[in-house]
């Protein structure tokens, strides 16, 4: 049990995949504007990470090994992670038309989000079990959305103070990026797997 | 960090409730030593059509008319209004647009009244000494037809909170002598001279809601008023409900749901009033038009006003009727010249400038100040920016967070500042009086909050045309098919002679049966 | 040689039967996520100011808002909304903002110059939300609470006996303006960037 409570707390904080890692870096600075949006694409990236992870998982021990196909790795993923994106692009659109708008481009890019892919091929570099690769997925994707949404929380503030005209919008948002980054390297150290 | 630590103490029970936040400014009160003066009849009074928060009211007299003091010469239009009575006896000579105390400058349609210096009074209400054996309802229909209204400054309708509700039972009556505004004395004075008033009006209030409790509330700088409130309590007879509470000074305390809070330990929640938690709350003021009302059957057709501030050499409180033009008040007192001068209608934390001081004293004036141009923070002019230092947070009465509110006002994010409860704050002006950068940052507030109601005007207006436009589009398809049914009708009565006779048969039938009727322009294509 | 042909099979016939599955998956979520027109629509809608004036070139609020939804025109073409619907609008389609073409001039009021009125009952025809009142050989008269101020009925008055007249400003809707420093209208233009940015 704490093993597996260890694992989701690495998997969220000490090796953050966007912040410690830099995977998945254009939506967490794309979708950020407004915290509403990043609460909408954090949602979309947990559902495909999640069972991204744990599909893959299963793709790679019942079929890709037993048939020796291990070198179709990737196509296999990338084909499992672009039915997720378009049955949740599918969903999103039903359900809100107006987050589906303010998505735009970044919903479709979630396919090749290296987070996503991340995820599910270091789960098979790091031989994982079927439960802790679940695992690894949803940690992942809630350290993805914790930090997506504290981005877009501190953004809305940055927007509507006075900031020096030379670092209004991105120079601002990467700095805050950075610091960001800096703040979440002290955990590193907290947990060893 | 001292906002923290009261929170703390609060929580452990170490500090009797006491309202969040608040400040402490100086309160200049110069008129507090000096008695109220009559200050006679104006030559012309000016009054106009709307004197207290609600619907303007209509006029009732047109120019030559002769009207007596207390005659009724407005009448209100809907329920959140009150009428407007002549405070003297005399002849209407106009009925025009007149400036009044409002941000805009704009003006409002007011009725001038010449007094004829007889000061006949109109003795058509009966005065009510018996009142405790009069219906609440009929006690609330006098003080509607009384023109009362809050005189705290809010003036709110007085009529609509003295009711007897079944699913609300009234538990405690205030008695607002709070008056935490710097300057004003009007209450502090009324207090002094006339306790045994206010006492009569405050039993009248108990009666009508049915409560038995009352607290009337001052605050320590007023330890006279204090005294003569409980020497006049402790000689009257039935009031044994009614303590007098004295409370430390701190602004803005007399506001009404922080006093709640103060006294009773209980919060008004967002959007409900006093009444639904068993409480209702009075200014001293208006107890005593109360009063007057019922027990003297006289209509409010005047008021006690403060004419203050450090450009005025005379600071005094004076009895006025309502009308009187705000400039003879000054003149009185001494002060002709207003160049380099201030002229703020009210207190100096809630007031409203004023462009000049020709505008007639009305149910709402509190007070008027003369204050010199160095005595306003003329600083508020240059804004600079926010250094988070907090303490606008700290003040606040309501527990908003002012700095943040205003950057997204500032930037017309108005949807965000209603999730910050802009709505929630009561202007009471508090963080723009501590703000180390000097941020306008109630100005801001209201700009937000009149953007929003003007957005919603809008999208109400766009709903309602666009109901319009949709009822025209359907009513014109139904006409155009209920033209093309008529026509196929038509084409088919004189369509081949042999045919015509059994074809109009039918035609009658199907007249009231469209789909039949429309089906046959295909038949014929 | 066989053995990498099978190789082969095995690793055409998985993928193909995988994709085949997500295919089917996809087609079933298809049908049950299927969306009846453009919601947008309606989004957009809500939006406009529903004078139904014809500014923007289309006949109406609804067909300018279905043009918009289905990228057919461009944010920037409703007069009368101004400035804060085309911002709310291209906040909502994700779009830039654009410069409007045409200031939007102050609110109007059509009004009736009744003892010319020939009661022609053109105007009322005219009219895109019922705002105007009267009957044949009758004075026609304006309904001042329901005008949205289009001026489409003062193009088929035969006599030129409407006039449009600025709308009158009440006390009761008058608005505090911004605070009058500079900070605040930095902050005002930081706005249209912020706009931008959603």
């Amino acid at each position: 049990m704490t093993e597996f409570a260890l694992i989701l707390l690495s998997a969220v904080l000490v090796n953050n995949y966007v912040l410690t890692k830099f995977l998945g870096i254009c939506p967490f600075l794309g979708t950020s504007s407004k915290v509403e949006t990043a609460i909408g694409m954090s949602f979309a990236v947990m559902f495909v990470m999640t069972l991204a992870s744990t599909a893959s998982w299963l793709v790679q021990q019942y079929v890709l090994i037993p048939l020796e196909l291990q070198y179709l790795q990737t196509i296999f993923f990338i084909l499992i992670i672009a039915s997720l994106v378009q049955l949740i692009e599918m969903m999103i659109h039903k359900t809100s038309p107006v987050l589906y708008q303010a998505l735009g481009i970044f919903l479709p890019l979630i396919t090749t989000n290296c987070a996503v892919l991340g995820v599910a091929i270091l789960n098979v570099q790091q031989e994982q079990t079927f439960l802790t690769s679940a695992l690894y997925g949803g940690g992942a994707a809630i350290g993805f959305a914790l930090v997506l949404i504290l981005f877009a929380g501190i953004r809305e503030r940055i927007d509507v103070s006075p900031v020096p005209a030379a670092f209004k919008g991105s120079p601002l948002a990467l700095i805050t990026a950075g610091m960001m980054s800096l703040a979440f390297m002290g955990f590193s150290g907290l947990v060893k797997v | 960090m001292p906002a923290m630590l009261r929170t703390l103490a609060r929580k452990m029970g170490l500090m009797a409730h006491s309202f969040s936040g608040g400040i402490h400014p100086d309160m200049h009160k110069l008129s507090a030593a000096s008695a109220i003066e009559d200050v006679g009849i104006s030559p012309v009074l000016i009054l106009p059509m709307k004197q207290h928060i609600g619907s303007p009211c209509s006029p009732l007299v047109s120019v030559g008319d002769k009207v007596l003091r207390g005659q009724k010469i407005a009448k209100s239009e809907g329920y959140l209004s009150v009428p407007v009575h002549a405070s003297t006896s005399g002849r209407v000579v106009k009925i025009e647009e007149h400036a009044i105390a409002h941000p805009s400058g704009m003006g409002m349609p007011s009725i001038f009244i010449e007094a004829d210096g007889d000061d006949l009074a109109d003795e058509s209400l009966e005065p009510l000494t018996d009142w405790r054996n009069v219906d609440p309802t009929v006690l609330r229909e006098r003080a509607r037809m009384c023109g009362l209204a809050g005189l705290g400054g809010a003036v709110f309708p007085t009529f609509i909170k003295l009711v007897q509700d079944k699913r609300f039972p009234i538990e405690t009556v205030i008695l607002n002598g709070i008056e935490c505004e710097p300057y004003l004395t009007n209450d502090h004075r009324l207090m002094v001279e006339k306790a045994s008033d206010i006492l009569d009006g405050m039993a009248i209030i108990m009666h009508m809601v049915g409560s038995s409790s009352g607290i009337i509330a001052i605050e320590d700088n007023k330890a006279d008023a204090a005294e003569a409130m409980q020497e006049a309590l402790d000689t009257k007879e039935g009031m044994d409900g009614v303590q007098v509470k004295v409370l430390p000074t701190r602004y803005p305390q007399g506001s009404e749901k922080q006093l709640i809070y103060s006294l009773t330990g209980r919060e008004v929640p967002a959007g409900k009033l006093p009444m639904h938690i068993g409480v209702i709350c009075q200014n001293v003021g208006t107890t005593k038009a109360l009063r007057d009302a019922v027990m003297l059957g006289r209509p409010l057709t005047e008021r006690i006003v403060t004419v203050s501030g450090d450009a005025l050499p005379n600071p005094a409180n004076l009895r006025v009727r309502l009308g009187t033009p705000i400039r003879s008040l000054f003149a009185r007192q001494g002060l002709e010249d207003f160049s380099n001068i201030q002229v703020i209608h009210g207190g100096p934390m809630m007031g409203e400038r004023l462009r000049h001081p020709d505008i007639p004293v009305v149910k709402s004036t509190s007070g008027t100040l003369a204050l010199s141009q160095n005595a306003m923070q003329s600083a508020h002019t240059v804004e600079s920016p926010c250094i988070r230092c907090g303490h606008c947070s700290e003040v606040c009465p309501a527990s908003l967070v002012p700095n943040l509110l205003a950057d997204f006002c500032r930037s017309d994010q108005f949807d965000k500042a209603e999730d910050y409860k802009l709505f929630d704050c009561i202007e009471c002006g508090s963080c723009s009086y501590v703000c180390p950068s000097n941020i306008p940052l109630v100005h801001y507030f209201r700009y937000g909050k009149g953007q929003i109601a003007l957005g919603r005007r809008e999208q109400a207006f766009a709903e309602a045309s666009r109901q319009r436009s949709e009822g025209r589009d359907e009513r014109l398809a139904q006409e155009e098919a209920a033209k093309a049914a008529r026509r196929s009708k038509v084409r088919k009565t004189h369509a081949p002679k042999p045919a015509a006779e059994p074809e109009t048969n039918t035609l009658t039938s199907a007249t009231d049966n469209t789909p039949a009727a429309t089906a046959k322009p295909e038949e014929k294509s | 040689m066989t053995e990498s042909m099978t190789g082969l099979l095995y690793a055409l016939g998985s993928l193909g039967a995988f994709a085949l599955c997500a295919g089917i998956v996809l087609a079933i979520a298809q049908k049950v996520f299927h969306i009846e027109g453009d919601p947008m629509i309606d989004n957009i809608d809500a939006l406009l100011p529903q004078t139904q004036c014809g500014q923007c070139g289309y006949p109406g609020c609804k067909p300018y808002a279905t043009a918009v939804a289905g990228a057919q025109a461009d944010v920037n073409h409703c007069v009368p909304g101004g400035e804060r619907t085309m911002l709310q609008i291209a906040a909502l389609m994700g779009v830039e903002p654009k410069e409007l073409e045409e200031e939007a001039s102050a609110p109007m009021l059509a009004f009736v110059r009744e003892d010319e009125c020939i009661g022609c009952t053109l105007c009322i025809k005219a009219c895109p939300v019922d705002a105007i009142i009267g009957a044949p050989k009758q004075y026609h008269t304006v309904i001042g609470d329901h005008c949205t101020g289009c001026t489409l009925c003062v193009e088929p008055c035969p006599v030129d006996c409407i006039d449009m007249l600025v709308k009158p400003e009440l006390i009761e809707h008058w608005a505090w303006p911004l605070p009058d420093t500079k900070r605040s209208q930095l902050g005002h233009e930081r706005r249209e960037q912020h706009a931008g940015h959603a």
